[in-house]
């Protein structure tokens, strides 16, 4: 790191999210955002999770529950259309499983090993209600 | 929303917490999170008395705690909004935490801070306990002697607060019932020169810019924190004092009435002098004009700002003076006086041959009688006399049972 000293921020601890201006955030994409370097968007913090959740597709009802519930906005939703789950910032916390109301659920936790493609293809059947 | 003006007498008669709450409506502050505590709680009453009577346009927020009052202010500060609350006492200390936030964050705030001693023994009375507490925090804090400076301090500290180059917290103290519920002769400023004075609030950084959104609060570790603290010291002594220096300029420009980071009483030609805070200085003051009846060139020293402390000031006011007594409002829990402390720093070095003396005095709102202050000028003149320090150099003055001297 160039030794800039205090010149290298502005006062107080504040940080930008972009550089430069900004016009409709909330209707750009992610992707399309201009983050600035001390976003955390540019971050990855998987390494915190012990336990990821997998999305299952072939059951999504596009309710946006997870969406709403997710403290780390790692659900990735366009156009009210579940995509799928941004593995940087996901900490693995489980609430978009706890609060999926399908049956089977859409979105469930498994160990942070485990591999994608086969959890899918042994997904669990729907089960009776109680 | 449009707000009615106030129209005020040349002198109206208010008490401490009154005349800081005409401020706070004269300033139009935007926003006020507070938790009431005694003595400081008629300020923010008036205030949201003020704002229902439609004399203000603002919010009053309502908290569960001191601790939630300065978050609320925080908050309100970091949108981009004019802020101001008051405290005391055991609410400044419930309070603290935050105060190193809002300075750190570079948040001006106005907090008016009514001196009250901290528990226990419970005690709602006057000392400067709180005052000292928070001395290292990183706010601006100045001191009003009575309820005229409460007023005119609380307009200064939101011009200085507010400035983009000074961008720091600002307390003004007062003494808690001795200048809070003491009510006196005030010469207010008419709404519009206030607001003029005060100037309207120029946003920085602010959260309610959409255009460029900010994270405030953030987390530096050993990389950059020590960066961050070190500059904040640095336009304390860089920007904060000449800020305060033209302000205080401008001030008595548009009333007259002037204010120096050091008040000097008496100091021309003094050969003893006494350093105190609050309503002591104006105690001490009319002590010293009778002992120099009776042939003891006493002087008077006032520190009215003492965040950042006047070093250098402090220095060349006291550096000619043979003996100086710093009376201090604070229990020193094992060591010297703050006051004492800050004044032989700012003397060390000094080509002084000065004799100091600390003196602890008032705690809990004991009385600081003129019967006390002539015997202190006394025993300063004995000291100056001898050449020498005659006394310890901690002493306590109006404590019952045998006499107290240490160091």
């Amino acid at each position: 790191m160039a030794n800039t000293g205090w010149d290298g921020f502005e006062i107080g601890a504040m940080l930008r999210s972009f550089d430069g201006a900004v016009d409709d955030i909330a209707g750009t994409a992610q992707e399309d955002r201009k983050y600035s370097p001390n976003n955390s968007f540019t971050a990855s913090v998987a390494d915190w999770r012990l336990e990821k959740p997998i999305f299952n597709k072939d059951f999504c009802i596009d309710c946006q529950f997870c969406w709403i519930y997710c403290p780390d906005i790692s659900i990735i939703s366009r156009d009210k259309k579940m995509l799928g789950i941004d593995m940087d910032h996901c900490k693995g916390c489980g609430i978009c499983a706890e609060v999926c109301p399908t049956n089977p659920k859409s979105l469930i936790m498994y160990p942070e090993f485990a591999d994608e493609e086969t959890e899918i293809a042994q997904w669990p059947s729907k089960s009776e209600e109680k | 929303m449009v707000f009615d003006k106030m129209e005020l007498r040349e002198v109206e008669v208010w008490d401490g917490n009154f005349a800081a709450a005409q401020a706070l409506r004269q300033a139009q502050v935007d926003v006020v999170s507070a938790y009431p505590i005694t003595p400081s709680t008629p300020i923010v009453e008036g205030y949201a008395k003020f704002k229902a009577d439609n004399y203000v346009e603002g919010e009053f927020v309502m908290v569960e705690s001191e601790h939630a009052a300065m978050s609320g202010c925080i908050g309100a500060a970091a949108a981009g909004g004019r802020v101001a609350t008051a405290t005391s006492s055991q609410g400044l200390a419930l309070m603290s935490e935050t105060l190193y936030q809002a300075s750190g964050m570079r948040l001006p705030i106005v907090l008016n801070m009514v001196n009250r001693a901290l528990a226990a023994p419970l005690n709602v009375n006057g000392d400067h306990s709180d005052m000292y507490m928070v001395r290292d925090s990183g706010w601006i804090q100045f001191d009003a002697f009575n309820p005229q400076e409460v007023y005119d301090l609380n307009l200064i500290a939101f011009r200085v607060s507010e400035d983009h180059s000074v961008r720091t917290p600002a307390i003004v103290n007062q003494d808690g019932f001795m200048t809070s519920h003491t009510a006196q002769g005030v010469r207010p400023l008419t709404d519009d020169e206030a607001y003029g004075f005060v100037g309207a609030y120029k946003p920085m950084n602010d959260m309610l810019d959409f255009e460029h959104p900010v994270t405030h609060g953030v987390q530096t570790e050993e990389d950059w924190h020590f960066e961050h603290k070190a500059r904040q010291h640095n336009d304390m002594m860089t920007y904060v004092v000449p800020k305060i220096e033209e302000t205080f300029e401008a001030f008595e420009k548009l009333t007259g009435r002037k204010y120096n980071r050091v008040e000097k009483y008496d100091m021309e030609d003094a050969d003893v002098a006494v350093v105190c805070m609050g309503t002591s200085v104006e105690t001490a003051r009319e002590v010293a004009k009778e002992m120099r009846e009776k042939g003891i060139k006493a002087g008077v020293v006032g520190i009215r700002v003492l965040r950042p402390f006047p070093f250098a000031e402090i220095s060349e006011t006291l550096k000619g003076v043979k003996a100086v007594a710093a009376l201090d409002r604070s229990a020193p829990g094992g060591a010297a006086g703050m006051l004492f402390n800050e004044i032989a720093g700012s003397l060390i070095n000094a080509d002084t041959k000065v004799i100091l003396s600390g003196y602890i005095y008032g705690l809990g709102g004991r009385d600081l009688t003129k019967a006390h202050l002539v015997d202190l000028f006394n025993e300063l003149q004995a000291n100056a006399d001898a050449g020498k320090i005659l006394t310890k150099q901690q002493q306590f003055i109006g404590v019952r049972g045998p006499k107290l001297a240490y160091l």
